[in-house]
């Protein structure tokens, strides 16, 4: 996207246009669809000055550093796009460690016929995402594939933050007595992805939760720091994969309270529809945070302040398992084990 | 969520636990087979189990529709699923059933088989309608519930004149298995299963009602309770079976009367009965050949029949010799029993089908239940 002066001629057009190959074969074309759409869009001082590459100063500390893609379908869904997504998602992947994000860049493979209408609000909606959170895309490329190669468009961020001096957050410091919470209720996102859905559309006023949490982390580490053991965001695979993911890397095992779990009734009620599981179902704007008993009510209550953490709860805590189960009570009064999910969560026939 | 969370109230749970507590006779074992998968399924995410005294216990049954179905009819199913032109839609339990040489429908969907999920049989039908070019044809299984439904997409494909609709019939019958289970050996003769009474489906009885069960109870002298999917409903219809044993009755109860009559549902009966007829014999996992346990399309519906459309060779393709999903359908082993439990065979790479539905008994005490088996070790230590 760098080294892209705006070239002279006829404007894109951004009401019936469509990708073609000529846009990503680094010619004019591709310099306009650059210019009058990304740089739009993006504006900041590092993409006017038009190089390969952003330059710029980093503050003291250890540098965070994360990537991800995003193929999501459909591009658009109640509560935010594909674009929204690719921002919040890199971002939120940088603040788990307690850092604060720096920059992002952004890739697009876009498959030939693609709307430009199309491309153009999902390129405003990072435009809008990344301002929101003071956190500018600063580099990125364009590649065009033919149609059927892709689906539509496909968006990589990379994103870099810094972590402040003596942080030190990580998913195998969960110790035996540590509580956990988690930020809001689960499930949202997944959700209104499913409500959308081309073969499964239901009405439903849910909006994804995607939301960049990176003040919510600040927040958090200027209140719990040290007693503060990870934070980590359950997206794909959900509430479950997480806890399963803590268990694992930790070495030890989590008990939570079904009871204990925030999840939306209409949350509830889809999943009840389709046979799913809340904990299994991706989340965008949530957060998973293990922390010391001291420091826990403490924690919370600054969470609570915080508007995306205002439905936080105390969900269960880390025990001693050699066997790394995450165990439940249920609501009804019995155990269960909350396991990894096996391959995609199927509907059940009956 | 109304109408869904008294049905899982804590409170009402601890209430009934109580009772059956208090009324299951300590000198006595109470041994209760829950027919149906989806039964399985709910006693294992509420952790029911947990709430019952150690001499009232429960057996897991073959009541889940994707676990009795033997491997030979998914290598029918992928055959189709290859033919030139073929769509094959399917439930999206089956997908990652193991058909015979490590195949299954997800595999042969990467490999280039046309294989789609639908959520309703109607979805097929409408795919048949958009897709004219495509021979669609609807992957048919389940009991007595889901018969109806893909009754009702033959009829919709006769309405709308589709021609290149069918259905891959395996649709089975609950009463022919219970059946099949009194009648067999470890029950009959061997003793080595005791089964005193029968947890029964409510879907199913919806349709059937409760009318069917009435023989059993009498000549077998079990006592029947037809219960609803919830677990209070599993609770209750536990009580219920403690009471009739209690008082030397062995009566068909209907737990679940928010849904269930004596009779069922006629209208989908007589739809059921003018279009399908009985098979004289249908291969069950775990319980083999049993008669008249299995629908197929009258003559009149050949027409909608994939089996007489299209050309596929039979398979008599058998389980692993080591999978003992056949035993643990009848209740003979229990899934941690089989030795490729929880080593050769998890769900995510599933050796039987009982690893594979969340309804089979393996995959519901894997995916919820396997941390009573580390609690028996440490407690045997």
């Amino acid at each position: 996207m760098s080294g892209v002066m705006r070239p002279v001629g006829r404007k894109l057009d951004l009401k019936n246009g469509r990708v073609d190959l000529t846009h990503g074969s680094g010619g004019r074309a591709m310099a306009q669809l650059i210019a009058d759409i990304f740089h739009v869009a993006f504006d900041n001082e590092w993409l006017r000055r038009a190089d390969d590459q952003a330059v710029f100063d980093v503050p003291p500390g250890r540098l965070a550093m994360t990537t991800d893609g995003y193929v999501i379908s459909p591009l658009f869904f109640p509560g935010g796009d594909i674009g929204s997504l690719a921002v919040h998602g890199t971002i939120n992947d940088i603040a788990m460690s307690g850092a604060r994000p720096l920059k992002l860049t952004a890739s697009f493979i876009l498959e030939e016929g693609f709307a430009l209408a199309d491309l153009k609000r999902i390129a405003d909606s990072m435009g809008d995402a990344a301002r929101g959170a003071g956190v500018p895309i600063v580099a990125g490329d364009t590649k065009v594939v033919e149609r059927g190669k892709a689906d539509g468009v496909f968006i990589s961020t990379a994103g870099i933050g810094v972590v402040p001096e003596g942080l030190t957050l990580s998913a195998n410091r969960a110790q035996p007595g540590d509580v956990v919470i988690v930020s809001g209720s689960m499930g949202d996102h997944g959700v209104a992805i499913m409500s959308c859905r081309e073969n499964l559309q239901f009405d439903t006023d849910l909006l994804s939760d995607s939301a960049a949490l990176h003040e919510l982390t600040a927040l958090m580490v200027a209140t719990a720091a040290p007693s503060l053991r990870l934070m980590r965001d359950p997206t794909r695979g959900g509430l479950a994969a997480t806890l399963n993911e803590i268990a694992h890397q930790s070495d030890v095992g989590v008990r939570i309270a079904e009871g204990a779990i925030p999840v939306k009734p209409s949350v509830a009620a889809a999943c009840e529809l389709l046979g799913l599981d809340p904990l299994y179902v991706a989340n965008e704007g949530k957060l998973v945070a293990i922390v010391a008993p001291e420091a826990a009510q403490a924690l919370l209550a600054a969470m609570r302040a915080h508007p995306l953490g205002a439905e936080a709860a105390i969900i269960g805590e880390i025990v001693a398992d050699q066997n790394r189960f995450v165990q439940m009570t249920t609501s009804f009064g019995g155990g269960r084990i909350v396991d990894w999910l096996s391959g995609e969560q199927l509907p059940r026939i009956c | 969520m109304k109408y869904v969370d008294e049905y899982r109230d804590g409170e009402l749970a601890r209430a009934i636990a109580a009772t059956i507590a208090a009324e299951a006779r300590p000198e006595r074992i109470y041994r209760f087979m829950e027919f149906c998968g989806g039964h399985t399924h709910a006693i294992s995410r509420y952790g029911v189990e947990d709430l019952l005294p150690p001499n009232v216990r429960m057996i897991h049954g073959p009541g889940c529709p994707v676990c009795v179905l033997p491997v030979g009819r998914i290598d029918e199913a992928i055959a189709l699923a290859r033919l030139p032109d073929v769509t094959l839609c399917t439930y999206g339990d089956l997908m990652r059933v193991p058909a015979s040489g490590g195949m299954s429908l997800t595999k042969a969907k990467a490999g280039g088989a046309d294989i789609r999920m639908v959520y309703s049989t109607l979805d097929a039908v409408r795919i048949a309608e958009n897709e004219p070019d495509r021979k669609v044809v609807f992957f048919a299984i389940g009991f007595e519930t889901t018969t109806p439904p893909t009754a009702m997409a033959v009829l919709a494909a006769q309405k709308k004149g589709l021609s290149n609709f069918s259905i891959f019939c395996n649709h089975v019958l609950t009463p022919a298995a219970i059946l099949a289970i009194f009648e067999s050996p470890e029950v009959k003769t061997l003793g080595a299963v005791e089964i005193d009474g029968f947890v029964g489906p409510a879907h199913v009885s919806t349709v059937i009602g409760t009318r069917p069960y009435e023989p059993f109870a009498r000549s077998y002298r079990k006592p029947v309770v037809i219960s609803g999917f919830e677990p209070l409903d599993v609770m209750q219809s536990i009580l219920m079976l403690v009471r009739q044993m209690n008082e030397g009755r062995a009566e068909v109860e209907n737990q679940y009367i928010r849904a269930v009559t004596r009779d069922g549902n006629l209208r989908a009966q007589a739809i059921v009965a003018d279009m399908f007829e009985l098979r004289e014999s249908f291969e069950w996992r775990g319980l083999g050949q049993v008669a008249n346990s299995a629908l197929r399309l009258r003559d009149a519906y050949a027409a909608f029949d994939a089996e007489r459309i299209f050309p596929i060779a039979r398979s008599n393709a058998q389980d692993n010799p080591a999978c003992e999903c056949g035993a643990i359908l009848r209740g003979v082993k229990k899934p941690a029993e089989c030795k490729l439990f929880g080593t050769a065979c998890t769900p995510e790479t599933p050796m039987g089908s009982c690893m594979v539905s969340s309804e089979g008994a393996c995959a519901a005490h894997w995916t919820y239940g396997r941390f009573r088996d580390a609690a028996k070790m440490r407690a045997a230590e």
